[in-house]
């Protein structure tokens, strides 16, 4: 059964995959960096007394929250270069759609894992003279970064397997990659199998890492 | 910002039917892989607890295949190489006979996809039932499957009714990645409508309203069966 | 009615059980004491196959309980156990707490089961809370409805694991009444408690374990008699002093 499969086609293709997987690699780590720092705000936002503040916050939240991510890539595809007023990169595009919708994601994370930080501490803080601020900022941050650092971690993993995603704008990524090798030499099944091996032994890894890193620091 | 704002032609025809259809179509996909989620995703969280070895790796074997392959490649392989891998007769039949092949194509995907993660949550709902519970039923005499049956799972489906609404909305949003093997949902539609008309604001705006009230409707639904299956007076371990 | 054999059991290395014998004749009750972690939740856990042991034998009335080929579910029926924590199911109410084990286990219909519960619902005093869920009920109650449960079965001895350590004091004599009441009516019974007051009343034999090992197997009067080992010494001069 497998005779007729031209595993060959792996092979030749490789740099040009991997110059895909380079665009995975790099939104997946732009859009973590940037939906951890507006996930934060969005969460301070959310936990704030101010009311117009947590409304706003709990507003993007589940908006972000209720619609496809394919949708939010469409929106952006077209919305980014109309508000600007001139052509944009694909990838523009795509990293300001998924740093906005993982956002929303990254602060429900945020969010738990700073009021898993018992008031207690906040208390303390206050107690010895520090500011709100401060308090926040020194003693109930970087407690909850610890918390929470296995699922951010997790997060980042499922932010990588949503890259794939997109191929709904012809974005080169290693998806998109494989599937153009695939039409273009006719070999889909070969091609397929081989993206979803990468990615597996990709994921996989890093998931069982996040599991080592959890219990060697007891997180 | 140069742009041409035209509500109406969400009104006019055929924009406003290829919204329509395209919500119909989400639901189904959704509807349809739930009905796969749900039961499949039980038998494996179930399967993930229990004391005999073979059930446990089968499990875990495939919520890990599932888990660690985005859908979209799943999507894929489901519909490009699955067919080529069945013996003749029923790949034939698969490529050629079966109706609407991408709709199905892209239900058992996502059903298959989804019972993955509904496995994990009716899993840590059974784990989170204090070992003396099960002890308890075995003690009256109940054999294992009694034990799951009237005891264990009751209690651990109440404790996940949140968590398995989330998954019930995750799998209305990625519905959506059946256009991708050319099943015209929600999504499709509007980007349709955009490529058409580049009316793209209206188009999707209109999609997301569609997308919020399904949300809404989905959690009024799931609140409602969580008022009434509540146990009187018993507060579920993870709530406080 | 209940024999222990030479039993031991092991968690990995950790040898939790060492050469435990012990018999619970027809109508006898036999109390088992010692400071936690001496494994005598881990042996009563044996006797009814919650617990599984490497070596030694352990009989229910005949059943042998190691033996791989006996159904655990019919043991389990013959002998009833009440847990330190109730474990009432908190999603019924406490009639059907009673008639849960009756109808899938023993078969019963629905009538007679109920009919059963509500008699021994009655005789432990809780008649009028059989329709409560267990979390409208206070500690001592769940515990009454838990030994109902349990005689729902009809068994031929009864397990109590620690039955009133988990409760308030003002709730305990509650649950001791009940079973004093139950001894006095011929039930067999192993019971894991601290409460030498209950002991003295109604066991026939008590023992004392100590890092998995029965030291004492004495009794009632020998035990509140004549002198102890030095173990057991220790262990009572420090829980009788309440």
């Amino acid at each position: 059964m497998f005779a007729q499969f031209d595993f060959d086609v792996i092979l030749r293709s490789l740099p040009f995959l991997w110059q895909g997987m380079q665009v995975s690699l790099l939104l997946t780590g732009l859009a973590v960096v940037g939906g951890i720092v507006l996930g934060t705000i969005l969460a301070l936002f959310r936990l704030s007394r101010l009311v117009p503040l947590a409304w706003f916050g709990g507003l993007y939240v589940n908006m972000f929250r209720s619609v496809p991510l394919i949708l939010v890539i469409f929106w952006f595809y077209f919305l980014v270069p109309v508000a600007l007023g001139r052509p944009v990169g694909g990838f523009t595009s795509a990293l300001i759609a998924f740093v906005l919708f993982e956002a929303a994601y990254y602060c429900e994370i945020i969010r738990a894992g700073i009021q898993s930080v018992p008031r207690a501490q906040t208390n303390a803080g206050l107690a010895i003279g520090l500011s709100q601020a401060q308090v926040t900022g020194y003693v109930v941050l970087p407690q909850a970064f610890r918390n929470m650092l296995p699922v951010l971690l997790t997060q980042g993993i499922i932010l990588f397997q949503d890259t794939s995603l997109v191929y709904v704008v012809a974005l080169r990524d290693f998806m998109t990659a494989s599937s153009v090798v695939a039409t273009r030499d006719g070999r889909l099944i070969e091609m397929y199998t081989f993206a979803a091996l990468v990615y597996f032994a990709i994921c996989f890894a890093a998931s069982r890492a996040v599991r080592r890193l959890r219990r060697t620091y007891a997180l | 910002m140069n742009y041409n704002w035209n509500w109406g032609v969400l009104f006019q025809d055929p924009y406003y039917w290829w919204l329509a259809s395209g919500l119909m179509w989400t639901v189904l996909v959704a509807g349809a892989a739930w009905l796969i989620a749900f039961p499949l995703g039980s038998a494996i969280g179930v399967a993930r607890t229990v004391e005999i070895r073979w059930a446990r790796a089968i499990g875990t074997v495939y919520v890990e295949l599932f888990r660690n392959v985005p859908l979209l490649v799943q999507m894929f392989l489901w519909y490009f190489v699955f067919p080529e891998l069945m013996p003749e007769a029923v790949g034939r039949w698969l490529k050629r006979d079966l109706p609407n092949p991408e709709f199905w194509t892209a239900v058992v995907c996502l059903g298959t996809y989804t019972a993955a993660r509904v496995a994990e949550q009716v899993r840590s709902g059974i784990e989170s039932i204090p070992k003396g519970q099960r002890n308890a039923a075995l003690a009256v005499g109940l054999d294992e499957a009694q034990a799951y049956r009237h005891v264990l799972l009751p209690v651990a489906y109440r404790i996940v009714v949140p968590p398995l609404t989330s998954e019930f909305l995750t799998i209305f949003k990625n519905s959506s990645l059946a256009l991708t093997i050319g099943v015209l949902e929600l999504t499709a539609q509007s980007r349709q409508i955009e490529n058409y008309t580049f009316q793209g604001f209206e188009a999707f705006t209109a999609a997301t309203i569609l997308y919020l009230l399904i949300t809404l409707l989905v959690v009024l639904l799931m609140r409602r069966v969580e008022t009434r299956t509540r146990i009187p007076g018993y507060i579920a371990q993870g709530q406080a | 009615m209940i024999e222990i054999d030479d039993v031991s059991k092991w968690y990995d290395d950790f040898q939790v059980l060492r050469d435990c014998s012990i018999g619970v004749a027809r109508g006898e009750v036999v109390v088992i004491c010692g400071p936690s972690g001496s494994g005598k939740s881990t042996l009563i856990k044996c006797v009814n196959g919650l617990e599984p042991f490497q070596s030694g034998r352990i009989t229910v009335d005949g059943i042998s309980v190691g033996d791989r080929r006996t159904h655990l579910p019919k043991v389990r029926a013959k002998v009833g156990m009440v847990f330190q924590s109730f474990e009432l199911f908190p999603h019924m109410r406490a009639l059907d707490n009673v008639t849960l084990g009756q109808i899938k286990a023993l078969r019963r219909g629905k009538a007679e089961a109920e009919a059963v519960a509500m008699d021994l619902l009655r005789r432990v005093g809780l008649e009028e809370h059989a329709r409560k869920h267990p979390a409208e009920l206070s500690g001592g109650q769940q515990q009454r409805v838990a030994i109902a449960r349990a005689l729902a079965m009809q068994p031929v001895a009864m397990l109590f694991d620690e039955p009133t350590s988990a409760l308030d004091p003002e709730m305990i004599n509650e649950v001791l009444d009940v079973m004093v009441e139950l001894a006095q009516d011929g039930m067999t019974m192993m019971v894991v408690t601290h409460e030498m007051g209950f002991a003295r009343k109604v066991a026939g034999r008590i023992a004392f374990m100590d890092e998995g090992r029965i030291v004492e197997d004495r009794t009632t009067e020998e035990f509140f008699g004549a002198p102890h080992t030095e173990r057991a010494q220790a262990f009572l001069s420090k829980i009788l002093q309440h």
